[in-house]
């Protein structure tokens, strides 16, 4: 089997997956830093301001809250929110 | 300063723990103070991979909840004096850390160290926000394979927008390229992404390139981290890590396959 190996590899040289694996990432990854990049300059005070008023009726940590801002393939943003809601009573001061 | 130093990936099993004992015990053996904390709540692999498992006593969540103190948590490394471990509980609550409690732990152990190495959990969620958002630097830990690098460049992502750095607009963490599981062999036949793709890829600098080698597994069976085993490439690898992390520069070795005799490759092996 070795032998047979030895020659067949010779010929499939040419095919390399490791150069297809490459043009692949580099679509993906460049893909995906465009749209982390295109977080728009709002994003920060929109968050710190959902923020306060989030916690005037609810408790939410830092972890327990996300927000992200997707582009969908094209023209479609969509505004993602999490919060994780634990069942501990409100403070409110 | 402490300088700390988050080993991570975005993707699973790829070495992390393997490359973060091996670095530390390195500085260790440099003659620096080095805690190793592993941030791998609910999995703990650490310890085994350092070789004192059976040491354990108390744990990183332990400490924050004020169950014990970080001196009766740590565990002092038996070849080197200057080395500690904080493992990582196995049972507790994945939600114990946060960045509050673990800000508090790291200061603390600055005082003492010069090196505070961070073992990530795989995933790009809250453990591993939590084991990179105080990094001064990242070891981004990656197999030269499609999903590995992508998960990597993920991590860039985070590293760039979500840690402490990043929110107070200090100075970027310094990112460093650990490449590991490397197959000269397999690179040459064209089946592996190579050190030049990935780093065109990444585009962040090359740490270092760990071969795959057979003694890994052989320094995990032992529990004794592989830079231990001198005569190893992948051991040899890692010296070369830590060299580069203290400044030295080192030329990358085990980038090219051993020449094999026609007879042991024609008959396999
Ligand atoms: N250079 C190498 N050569 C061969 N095997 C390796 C090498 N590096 C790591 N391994 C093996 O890969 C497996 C995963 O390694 P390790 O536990 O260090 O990864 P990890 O990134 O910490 O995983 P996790 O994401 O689960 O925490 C182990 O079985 C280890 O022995
Ligand atoms: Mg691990």
């Amino acid at each position: 089997m070795a032998l047979l190996d030895y020659f067949l590899r010779k010929k499939e040289k040419q095919v390399t997956t490791a150069s297809k694996a490459k043009e692949r990432l580099q679509i993906i990854v460049a893909h995906e830093r465009n749209n982390r990049n295109k977080q728009p300059d709002y994003l920060p005070q929109l968050t710190e301001d959902i923020l306060v008023v989030l916690r005037k009726y609810i408790h939410v940590s830092d972890e327990s809250f996300s927000i992200n801002l997707d582009n969908k393939d094209g023209d479609l943003n969509v505004l993602e929110l999490n919060i994780e809601l634990h069942d501990e009573p409100t403070s409110t001061d | 300063m402490a300088r700390i130093i988050v080993v991570t990936s975005g993707k699973g099993g790829v070495g992390k723990t393997t490359s973060s004992a091996a670095i530390g015990l390195g500085l260790a053996l440099k003659g620096h103070k080095v805690v190793l904390i592993d941030f791998d709540i609910g999995l703990r692999n650490l310890d085994l991979i350092m070789g004192c498992e059976r040491r354990v006593v108390y744990d990183f969540v332990n400490v924050i909840n004020g169950e014990a103190t970080l001196n009766q948590a740590l565990i002092k490394d038996k070849r080197v004096s200057s080395l500690s471990i904080l493992p990582a509980s196995q049972t507790r609550d994945k939600d114990a850390l946060n960045k509050e409690n673990v800000g508090k732990v790291l200061e603390e152990l600055g005082k003492t160290y010069d090196y505070i190495i961070c073992d990530s959990p795989a995933g790009i969620e809250a453990g591993a926000m939590m084991a990179l958002y105080y990094a001064d630097e990242a070891i981004v830990t990656t197999n030269p394979e499609v999903s590995s690098v992508r998960d990597s460049d993920r991590i860039l992502g985070m590293l760039a927008s979500r840690s402490r750095r990043a929110e107070q607009g200090l100075e970027p963490i310094k990112e460093h390229l650990l490449l590991t599981r490397y197959s000269p062999k397999r690179v040459e036949e064209g089946e592996m992404l190579s050190v030049e793709d990935v780093k065109d890829i990444l585009s962040i600098p090359l740490l270092g390139v760990i071969p795959e080698s057979q003694a890994v597994l052989k320094a995990s069976n032992a529990g004794e981290p592989v830079i231990l085993d001198t005569e190893s490439d992948a051991g040899k690898a890692y010296q070369d890590v830590v060299d580069r992390l203290l400044g030295d520069t080192v030329e990358f070795r085990f980038l090219t396959a051993e020449k094999k005799g026609i007879f042991s490759r024609m008959f396999g092996g």
